[in-house]
């Protein structure tokens, strides 16, 4: 991977694409790299279309402008996709994430992805069962680890552990790792 | 060192809480609000011996921390935008009246129609309030800025306030890596406040602000023009202290790129870290041209702009605000002014660009040295001033 990724994050407001924009930006210093992260901060409202924004580098990250040209693309919310040109500035060798419940090979049909990397999950469904509720952020970063090596598995697992640790009880920790886990797992993408 | 990841609010609110003031005046406004929170965190687990004073609006901030200043307090509050303007009169009195007051500003478009996204605006306005103004890029720097603000204003050759700015959103909520001091370090830097007139000392009577006619206003005004003369030379032995126990230097303005370039493009704040970027693509190109980025915007570093700017051949001016009807934007009219005498022909020409949070890019910057390309073949500026990635 080159020495700088730059990820945008489709959601709709409320669906945590900013907390996990920014998670991941201050995950990867963990593992020395230099992250930036931000959302568009347009009107905030509940399901409003939003993106959020993470950069990676190994070296500190002077840009600071939105993404035009990503190389990893992740849609927390399918119904982004009528409304939203998710793929807008991508190449072939972009990676694209997205959470449904179609299959990959629908969803390549759908949104006609080309030669573009695919990744598809139901991270909704897997942050219900492990959670009790359809925030599919992080689980979207266990499919992100699956797709790309811009993060190890072990250090978002900690991280997540570490930063949970503050706000939510165990359950809720437990809940979000098993949601990791098991998104790592059943990612179909290629 | 501690290097941590944090938003530019999150870094100055812990600025903030290293200082550790004795007085700091909170008033919410977007996109500053998180500052204060944060502040406001390290207050309610008792790690900060502040008096911390909860106003009814950024007038009475103003004041607050006016009145704690003279009394002999290191005193901080912070703004945005229409906040800033908000405790306009009592700005310019702050300085006036020589209080050492240090006012982190999360720049913001000052409305309307309502913005609350970041251009310049704000603080452009108060360039000529007496305030020390000291942009910043990123994080990193604001963190570094307002540490040293405090050493600047409380300089008894300055006794001026400071402010130091930073982007909203743009930096005050982005997740950036930032190297932190210790507590100690901070406090061993800024040092025990010295105490010059201070208004409780009883057995010393003095008077802050009294009627002041065409008899002595005059004189008061002059001195503070005689105080802001002193600061850079303040500014530099801070910043040189500062480098000694961080490595990180911090000049009035930074030259990135060959110094020797014919073409250089000014600009201030986070537009400046995108920038060089822009500026290490041409390079590879084989294109010379370099970055001027101002950081100490108030005073003017003037020697320091015509050392660096003299004998180029095209010269583009980036300003995040307009002077409706002038000539150009504020950075544009210094840089003019400055330049007045020093280069031959008209080669500035200004960009106003990203009002109300308009993203800039790397290629429109780019597309600015494209035009200083024809400026510096041709000896002719087109468009004077261009309002880039504004749809006519």
């Amino acid at each position: 991977m080159a020495n700088l990724t730059e990820i945008r994050w489709h959601a709709r407001g409320g669906q945590g694409a900013k907390t996990a924009a920014t998670m991941l930006a201050e995950i990867v210093l963990n593992e020395g790299k230099y992250g930036q992260g931000f959302p568009d901060y347009g009107p905030e409202r509940m399901g409003a279309p939003m993106r959020g924004f993470t950069r990676i580098s190994d070296k500190p990250i002077r840009t600071h402008s939105a993404i035009y040209k990503p190389d990893i693309v992740i849609v927390l919310d399918p119904t982004l996709l009528d409304v939203v040109d998710v793929l807008e500035g991508t190449t072939d060798d972009a990676v694209v994430l997205i959470n449904t419940h179609l299959s990959r090979d629908e969803m390549k049909k759908k949104l006609n992805t080309g030669g573009r990397k695919l990744g598809v999950l139901d991270a909704t469904k897997i942050s219900l069962d492990a959670i009790g509720r359809p925030i599919p952020n992080t689980p979207m970063l266990g499919a992100l680890v699956k797709a790309t090596n811009v993060i190890k598995l072990d250090t978002l697992r900690d991280d997540v552990r570490k930063k949970f640790a503050k706000k939510f009880p165990e359950r809720v920790i437990q809940g979000n790792l098993d949601a990791i886990e098991k998104a790592y797992e059943e990612v179909d993408v290629s | 060192m501690e290097r941590v990841s944090l938003t530019g609010n999150d870094a100055v609110g812990t600025a903030m809480a290293q200082i550790n003031p004795d007085v700091v005046a909170a008033f919410p406004i977007t996109p500053q609000t998180e500052l204060m929170h944060k502040f406001a965190e390290f207050y309610a687990d008792g790690k900060v011996n502040t008096e911390l004073i909860l106003v009814e609006s950024e007038h009475s901030a103003m004041s607050a921390v006016v009145g704690s200043a003279a009394a002999g307090a290191r005193s901080m509050t912070a703004t945005s935008a229409n906040g800033f303007a908000l405790m306009w009169e009592i700005v310019y009195i702050a300085a006036s009246l020589r209080l050492p007051i240090v006012m982190p500003v999360v720049n913001r478009a000052l409305s309307g129609p309502i913005n609350i996204h970041c251009d310049h605006s704000d603080t452009m306005g108060g360039r000529d309030s007496g305030w020390v103004q000291l942009f910043s890029e990123n994080t990193q720097e604001v963190y570094d800025n307002v540490i040293m603000a405090v050493k600047i204003a409380e300089h008894k050759d300055i006794l001026l306030p400071v402010m130091a700015t930073f982007d909203g959103f743009i930096i005050s909520h982005t997740q950036e890596v930032v190297e932190l001091l210790s507590d100690e370090e901070v406090q061993k830097f800024i040092g025990k406040k010295e105490m010059y007139y201070p208004l409780l000392d009883v057995k010393n009577p003095v008077t802050y602000g009294p009627l002041d006619l065409q008899d002595y206003y005059f004189e008061h005004k002059r001195q503070q023009v005689e105080a802001m003369l002193k600061v850079p030379a303040v500014v530099d032995e801070v910043a040189k202290d500062y480098a000694k126990l961080t490595g990180r230097k911090y000049d009035f303005i930074e030259i990135y790129g060959p110094e020797d370039a014919e073409i250089s493009l000014v600009a201030l704040g986070s537009t400046a870290g995108t920038a060089k970027d822009v500026v290490d693509k041409l390079n590879d190109e084989g294109k010379k041209v370099n970055l001027v980025k101002i950081r100490m915007f108030r005073p003017w570093p003037h020697e320091t702009i015509v050392n660096a700017l003299k004998g180029k051949k095209a010269i583009g001016i980036m300003d995040r605000s307009d002077s409706f009807g002038a000539l150009g934007g504020p950075v544009f009219m210094e840089i003019r002014s400055s330049l007045m005498g020093e280069i031959k022909e008209d080669i500035t020409a200004n960009y106003i660009y990203g009002l109300g949070g308009r993203d800039i890019s790397a290629p429109e910057i780019e597309s600015v040295y494209n035009d200083l390309f024809e400026i510096a073949e041709t000896g002719k500026v087109k468009n004077r001033k261009t309002y880039l990635g504004v749809r006519e």
